[in-house]
């Protein structure tokens, strides 16, 4: 995973080529060769540079859509969890039907609606995200609320946005930093997906799951163009939750 | 206890209802006249202002979801099906009936011609992945959950991270290559017909083999969970020092109980198998109900995405609501309580 953030920090000086240069002379022989060590696809782009510069979007669009899930649905949790009552039914339902709901479905209505863009991918993730991460932070606030801290700090006079934000958010960290690793995992895919149903980023642009629909058509012929993009994917989310699990590990062992 | 059906039946449909008005709120309200969508982009503005006076579409958008949700339970008759609208859409069921969902501008058709057929294809599919999927995780789950720590355990959970992190359309990428390119085994594309060299049984290899990789890791890592959990009680401990075998007590006492808490996630499987496949539908050309939703969205086909959504909510609800009773079945302390 250190392996893709460095590459996507470093791409304009690692890349060989502009991700959308074309080399016509490659188009004849596209397979892996001295001057593009990944071959070239369909269009005589260089695909170790479109992988480069896609590892770029990805880490950008993915922590992006991320962080806005868990700002909405922290809020959306700690308000339920705390406060109990009718917020925390009136939450807790729309939760459940956003849950409900095939997460694939809910992409495809919002992004065929509203257009593919980078902003509209973290939009579409983040509303599909954020139930979850609520769910989550209102179990841990139900479970820290009746902590002698707690009822401390209420004796003292703080208000509730006081409790809720400097008491019982920084206890709730183990859990929801192992939640957002494998979030981010999960994100990946479907940041992949999207692109993959044509539903990511416009082309030209290096979506990596953009290049493997691009090219899948010719996998009789160049497997090579959507294997290795294939592979990009699935070794960046492998690196998430392998992350994930170590740090769940550490936080189970203290 | 029947009082707790009610009220979770109460709900569901309230979520129905909540929902079904976001779908046609998102769908309806989008950018880009409803009119135009149906018209398609060749006709002249003064057509499209005609049809939009038509069918009242300037009206409020709950006004409109009234009266969709009119059409769609035949309270009412579906203004398209109009012949002086001269749209060239009719209906052998007639334009007023209940499950009414108005028309398909992709297909030029009504939208109930279409969509069972697409369902029942991805019926098959999952249907055949989930009859591999709960055996398998099963098998593994208990086997490993009953020894924490064990060389199969260790192994599973490496695997199961591994499986995991694999999307669907990299598996179906990788295992094309290897077994239609390389080997040339299996067929590349499932149309489900059983045209040319290969039989229908032959292009449901590589879809089912793509949704039991990504899924299999996954059910088997949580019923692995819940059996540590259950193998760690004192009852079990109380089973163990009674002098009974380990088999005795994983079968009488522990696997009961382990079963509870992954119930409700095997039935989100079949859920999610049966809707949220468009990823592998896509990948294989499979004719299914996920890619037909896809195709819909991406043409702007407005009534059979609000019907293949609601078709997919509907499915969502009743899954929750059966696991929420089965739950409640399988525990007697809710039971009793």
């Amino acid at each position: 995973m250190l392996f893709w953030v460095a590459l996507a920090v470093l791409a304009p000086i690692l890349a060989p080529f502009p991700p959308n240069a074309q080399d016509f002379a490659a188009l004849a022989k596209p397979t892996p060769s001295a001057a593009h060590w990944l071959g070239t696809d369909h269009k005589g782009r260089d695909i170790l540079s479109r992988l480069i510069w896609g590892a770029r979007i990805v880490l950008t669009v993915a922590p992006l859509a991320v962080a806005a899930a868990y700002l909405i649905g922290t809020a959306m949790g700690m308000l339920a969890g705390y406060f109990g009552g009718w917020i925390d039914a009136a939450v807790s339902r729309v939760s459940d039907v956003m849950l409900s709901f095939p997460l694939i479905i809910l992409y495809v209505i919002v992004i065929a609606n509203i257009g593919p863009s980078a902003a509209n991918i973290v939009l579409a993730v983040t509303l599909a995200s954020a139930p979850g991460v609520s769910r989550i932070v209102r179990g841990l606030v139900l479970e820290l609320k009746s902590q002698d801290y707690v009822a401390a700090a209420k004796l003292r006079g703080e208000n509730a946005a006081f409790i809720l934000i400097v008491e019982i958010l920084p206890n709730c960290r183990g859990p929801l930093i192992v939640d957002a690793c494998l979030r981010l995992g999960y994100t990946t895919i479907n940041i992949g997906v999207l692109g993959f149903l044509g539903l990511g980023l416009p082309p030209p642009d290096p979506d990596w799951g953009g290049m493997i629909k691009e090219t899948t058509a010719l996998i009789t012929v160049w497997p090579h163009m959507a294997v290795i993009p294939s592979i990009a994917v699935v070794s960046l989310v492998l690196g998430f939750n392998l992350l994930a699990d170590g740090l769940n590990e550490m936080t189970r062992q203290r | 206890m029947s009082g707790f059906i009610l009220r979770r039946l109460a709900h569901a449909v309230l979520t129905v209802l909540a929902a079904s008005f976001l779908i046609f709120a998102v769908s309806e309200f989008s950018p880009g006249s409803v009119a135009r969508k149906m018209l398609g982009p060749y006709v002249e503005d003064v057509q499209v202002d005609i049809l939009s006076q038509k069918l009242k579409l300037d009206d409020a958008l709950i006004i409109r979801y009234l009266r969709w949700l009119g059409v769609l339970t035949g309270a009412i008759a579906d203004p398209l099906a109009d012949p002086a609208l001269n749209l060239g859409l009719s209906d052998p069921r007639g334009s007023r009936y209940f499950g009414n969902f108005g028309y398909s501008q992709l297909y030029k058709a009504p939208v109930n011609d279409i969509i069972w057929n697409r369902l029942a294809n991805t019926l098959l599919l999952a249907g055949t992945a989930f009859a591999i999927i709960l055996p398998l995780s099963l098998a593994f789950g208990v086997l490993s959950g009953m020894r924490e720590g064990s060389r199969l355990d260790r192994s599973l959970s490496v695997a199961g991270i591994v499986l995991t992190s694999i999307p669907e359309f990299a598996s179906g990428v990788m295992l094309t290559a290897v077994f239609v390119v390389g080997l040339k085994w299996l067929p590349g594309i499932s149309p489900l017909e059983a045209r040319g060299d290969w039989s229908i049984a032959a292009q449901l290899v590589l879809p089912v083999a793509v949704l039991v990789l990504y899924d299999f890791g996954y059910v088997a890592r949580m019923i692995r969970g819940s059996m540590v959990e259950v193998m760690g009680r004192a009852y079990v401990r109380t089973a163990f020092l009674k002098g009974l075998t380990r088999g005795q007590v994983v079968l009488r006492h522990a696997l009961r109980n382990a079963m509870i808490a992954p119930f409700t996630v095997l039935l989100l499987q079949l859920n999610w198998l049966i809707t949220g496949v468009v990823v592998t539908e896509m990948v294989f050309a499979y004719p299914g109900f996920g890619r037909m939703l896809l195709e819909a969205a991406l043409f702007g086909d407005i009534a059979l995405v609000e019907a293949a959504a609601l078709t997919a909510l509907l499915l969502a609800v009743v899954t929750q609501l059966v696991g929420d009773i089965g739950y409640m079945l399988l525990n007697p302390r809710i039971r009793l309580a």
